[in-house]
């Protein structure tokens, strides 16, 4: 195969790339996505394999490396639960960051490409940013796969100065990156190029650290784009306009959704990456304080009189939060959605942008347990359903169905949207405790004249409800 | 201990209605308490006594003992002498008492040593005594039933309908009040397929007559009709006289008039004048619920359904007893929330709390001493509140600046596209020409990138995490590259050992990627289904 067959394969291979993101435009078209992309990656792989930059003796070892890493790839996506999927991206992110690295140092140590003059600075700077670029994704996803799967606690560390240490970092980064530039040979940029690295890493992990629970979904979007422009970087290393461009697709792409998940939230993307909640940390009790202290008391209800109160109901609206997924409650959810159905109840869910750990992860639970995707409405599309709905019940979430967000300017999650479930004629919160959500605000809703609490595991309380319902 | 509570029967004539029924019977003795109820006191309610005594109760056959061994009664209506005479010396009442209009009442029930819980003296503005809100549940009984005896009065069909037999209008019904009863009124008339008109002083309920499907008709005059605590106050001359044009003008259209106007502690205000009357439809109906404070209408006869003038004026003072098992059920769930604030601690033990607000108000003897009127309540400060944050709330977001679809504003442009200037400067300045070759295919794929992505419906978010996560494995073709690549002369010196190493560890990383990322893709897609 020719270079110029080669490089129109690969303009192919960027075609079907484009075609299949355009594709996840709606859940129709979604799987005939899904296959463009996998018809890309294979011709992009088959005409690298069969280009004129890979000789024969390789291929036993590319088919061998393609064959594990394939299987366990495989395996987990055969395995994984859709309430795990969080923690699968992550930990996927964090592959693409190590390889990252590794193609970078592998560039660098690769004595067969010579460059004189700018073009080897520019190509030494690009290594240098494509394995900085790759190891804090590394690290960085480790850490947030970490969080995720719950081996390490959701609360954010913050470390005192930790503003400072980051820039230390920066300006760390910054001189080694020079030292590696104008060293004189491989041997002598090998020491900048590691403690780079190194700092990197730590960079990373820092980073990660500082960014409690619910701020998540930023993060795993935020690594998705890191692990796009780890590709670019790598992509520019090696001239190869086809890692250039799927890199900038999968950049921008985590990028929007990064920025779509700080707008639901209605914070800073710099005050999520910053850490804590907040803009500075320190200044998020006060702020708490500021705000209206809820007064009156709960309503609490049995799982018996829920049943009861569904049943009378002619239209129900669902907010499931990431108290759902913890209870792997969403069969359950779709046995009392199916079975009030079939009674001739509307019964629709509404989800929050940022309800869960990463962007559309109800979404995702929804389909898993078999719940239609059109009754699943955004929350645009449904808030000014409310007033209309005799019940709404929200399932094991707490901050996005406050409505201090809409009426307390002096709350710290003041001009936040949240779907505003206060309006039905009946809101249902099911909930282990009083205990206040990942903001640490207290929640209004839970004192309001129509709103009842059902405290339980989510699971356990739902089975019983659908017990009663049928009973 | 626990202590007894005793349901007596009503004896004012014509009151239908028990203080509990067996379900809430029921629920008062988990709390705690015995429960006696006296024979035949649900009968008019039909409730039986045998239903009582499933619930738990024990029947009592007469009054005499029944009062004089509860420690606690529920009445509907106030006692008359005659049952004040029987109650034990400190026990306690709860029941309708109106301590301002029967101060001799209280003087009695003072001097009998009794402590006495006034449901109509509920500070009804506590929104945490919306549960106990007697007078709200039974207003709202009486506002259906209204409409109910209007229907029945009422010859011609509330809702238009074309039959073969021709057309019919639909009735038309003025409401005059919009309190809870005149709202439940409105809300009936409105389910019966009546065009429903209804005016209140208060221009703030005017929201909440046109969600139960009436029209609020405005007085064309100036001022703010809205006391203290709920209530309408007395309006001023000129402003009646307008209202009394207005209903002028209602009295000729309308076929029906349901007046609940009442203004507390005063005589009914008279709306509707004789020559009102006179202007009406012949068949109309008017329902006047005012009846007891002495009427809306110059011409009711308190009690009564009288026809004047070719109008039926309903006056009848008893139209919640006339839904007796409804108004009996909701006032003696009001009178078991009432019980439920006196006795939290489940024990069937009372606790007259008088640092709580609701049981303060409530409270109008305790112990035998007059505790009435309680001290003003600091709380219609709620609506002032609400204002600052509604405006509040603009300022915040224009200062946030991150909304969607707001422009950016002109220096946060100029410096975005200074900056941008600046680096393709830079970049210009010091960058080779391949370089560029690769820089604008960076860009224009990032451009791409964000134009695609935007498309993307946010329920498939994860799928589309997924999907670029295995699209980003395309870092393959660099591991690739390096595997094994055609060597040209004069480079010995390569570590090739090391960089085949690096490349297959690197390419067996991203095959799990690409993989795991697509056949994971492509499970979560095939749930996705309508």
């Amino acid at each position: 195969m020719t270079a110029n067959i080669a490089t129109m394969a690969y303009i192919a291979a960027i075609i079907l790339f484009i075609l299949s993101l355009g594709g996840l435009s709606n859940p129709e078209s979604s799987r005939r996505g899904n296959l463009y992309g996998i018809v890309g990656m294979a011709i992009a792989v088959l005409a690298t394999v069969f280009g004129p930059r890979v000789t024969l003796g390789g291929i036993p070892y590319i088919v061998g490396a393609l064959v594990v890493g394939g299987s366990i790839g495989l395996y987990a996506a055969r395995k994984v639960q859709m309430t795990q999927m969080p923690e699968l991206v992550a930990l996927m992110h964090s592959l693409v960051g190590l390889a990252a690295c590794l193609v970078g140092y592998a560039s660098y140590v690769d004595t067969s490409i010579v460059f004189a003059g700018a073009e080897k600075a520019i190509h030494e700077v690009e290594i240098y940013i494509g394995i900085l670029i790759g190891a804090v994704t590394f690290s960085g996803s480790l850490i947030a796969f970490g969080k995720l799967n719950g081996r390490i606690g959701g609360k954010p560390m913050l470390l005192p100065a930790r503003h400072w240490l980051n820039l230390a970092g920066l300006l760390g980064v910054i001189f080694f990156g020079a030292q590696f530039v104008n060293a004189h040979d491989i041997s002598a940029g090998m020491m900048p190029l590691v403690v780079m690295t190194v700092i990197a890493l730590l960079f990373g992990i820092h980073m990660v650290m500082a960014i409690g629970g619910a701020d998540m979904p930023v993060v795993v979007s935020m690594l998705n784009s890191y692990s796009g422009w780890a590709a670019a970087a790598t992509g520019f290393m090696l001239a190869n306009d086809l890692l250039i461009v799927t890199g900038a697709l999968v950049g921008s792409s985590g990028a929007i959704l990064s920025y779509i998940m700080c707008r639901a939230m209605n914070r800073n993307f710099i005050s999520v990456i910053a850490g804590g909640f907040g803009t500075g940390g320190g200044t998020a009790p006060a702020a708490a304080g500021a705000g209206a202290e809820p007064a009156g008391e709960v309503t609490a209800i049995s799982a018996v009189e829920t049943a009861e109160l569904l049943r009378n109901s002619k239209s129900v609206i669902i907010v499931p939060g990431y108290g759902m997924a913890v209870a792997q409650a969403q069969h359950t959810v779709y046995e009392i959605t199916k079975f009030l159905r079939e009674k001739g109840v509307n019964v629709r869910f509404g989800i929050h942008p940022v309800a869960g750990r990463m962007p559309g992860h109800m979404n995702v639970l929804l389909a898993e347990a078999k719940v239609p995707y059109d009754i699943v409405m955004e929350m645009d599309e449904l808030n000014d359903d409310f007033p209309g709905t005799d019940v709404s019940m929200v399932i094991g979430a707490n901050d996005i169905v406050n409505p201090a967000a809409e009426e307390d300017p002096a709350s710290p999650i003041a001009g936040m949207p949240v779907l505003q479930v206060w309006k039905a004629k009946t809101s249902i919160v099911m909930k282990r405790s009083m205990a206040s959500g990942y903001a640490g605000v207290d929640n209004p809703l839970f004192y309001k004249e129509n709103n009842r609490m059902l405290f339980g595991d989510a699971k356990k309380m739902l089975d019983e409800v659908l017990v009663a319902l049928k009973s | 201990m626990s202590l007894t509570i005793g349901v007596p029967r009503e004896i004012y004539a014509g009151e239908k209605r028990v203080a509990a029924v067996p379900e809430v019977v029921e629920k008062l003795i988990k709390l705690g308490f015995a429960v006696r109820v006296e024979s035949g006191a649900g009968a008019a309610a039909n409730f039986s006594d045998e239903s009582y005594q499933a619930a738990g109760a024990q029947i009592v056959a007469s009054a005499a003992e029944l009062m004089g061994g509860s420690d606690i009664l529920f009445k509907v209506r106030a006692p008359a002498p005659d049952e004040i005479a029987l109650m034990r010396p400190g026990s306690t009442l709860i029941s309708f008492i109106w301590p301002a209009q029967n101060p001799q009442l209280m003087q009695q029930l003072a001097d009998r040593k009794l402590t006495v819980l006034a449901i109509d003296s509920l500070p009804r503005q506590l929104s945490r005594a919306q549960k106990m809100d007697a007078l709200t549940s039974m207003a709202s009984i009486s506002g259906y039933r209204a409409v109910i005896e209007a229907a029945n009065a009422f010859g011609r069909f509330f809702n238009g309908q074309i039959t073969a037999a021709g057309k019919i209008p639909p009735a038309q019904v003025f409401v005059a009040g919009a309190g809870v009863a005149g709202l439940a009124a409105i809300g009936t008339a409105a389910n019966l397929g009546a065009i429903v008109r209804a005016n209140d002083t208060r221009a703030e309920v005017a929201d909440q007559v046109v969600s139960l499907g009436g029209e609020f008709v405005k007085v064309d005059y100036e001022e703010e009709g809205s006391g203290g605590g709920g209530y309408a106050k007395v309006m001023s001359e000129g402003f009646q006289q307008a209202q009394r044009e207005m209903y002028a003008k209602q009295a000729r259209q309308a076929d029906i008039i349901i007046t609940t106007a009442l203004i507390p502690g005063k005589p009914a205000p008279k709306l509707i004048t004789a020559e009102m009357v006179q202007s009406m439809k012949p068949g109309s109906v008017i329902v006047d619920m005012a009846g007891e404070q002495g009427g809306n209408c110059e011409l009711t006869v308190p009690g009564e359904a009288v026809v004047r003038h070719g109008v039926t004026i309903i006056g009848y003072t008893d139209l919640v007893s006339r839904l007796a098992k409804q108004a009996s059920t909701l006032y003696s769930t009001n009178l078991l929330r009432v019980t439920e604030e006196l006795c939290k601690t489940k024990d069937g033990v009372l606790n007259v709390n008088m640092d709580d607000d609701a049981i303060r108000g409530l409270t109008v003897i305790k112990d035998g001493s007059i505790t009435w009127p309680p001290p003003a309540p600091k709380l219609p400060a709620a609506p002032p509140q609400a204002k600052p944050a509604a405006a509040a709330t603009p300022a915040k977001k224009s200062g946030h600046g991150h909304g969607a679809g707001e422009p950016a504003s002109a220096t946060s442009l100029a410096i975005i596209f200074g900056a941008g200037a600046l680096l393709f400067w830079l970049v210009g300045a010091f960058a080779p020409a391949s370089f560029l070759a690769h820089f604008t295919v960076f860009i224009l794929a990032c451009f791409i990138g964000y134009m695609v992505v935007w498309n993307v419906t946010p329920a498939l978010h994860t799928p589309l995490m997924s999907v670029t996560n295995a699209i980003s494995s395309i870092i393959a073709i660099g591991a690739l590259v390096q595997v094994a690549p055609p060597l040209l002369a004069g480079t010995e010196g390569r570590p090739d050992t090391l960089i085949l190493g690096l490349a297959v560890l690197a390419l067996t990383l991203t095959a799990v990627n690409m993989f795991g990322g697509f056949a994971v893709t492509r499970r979560m897609l095939a749930m996705f289904r309508k």
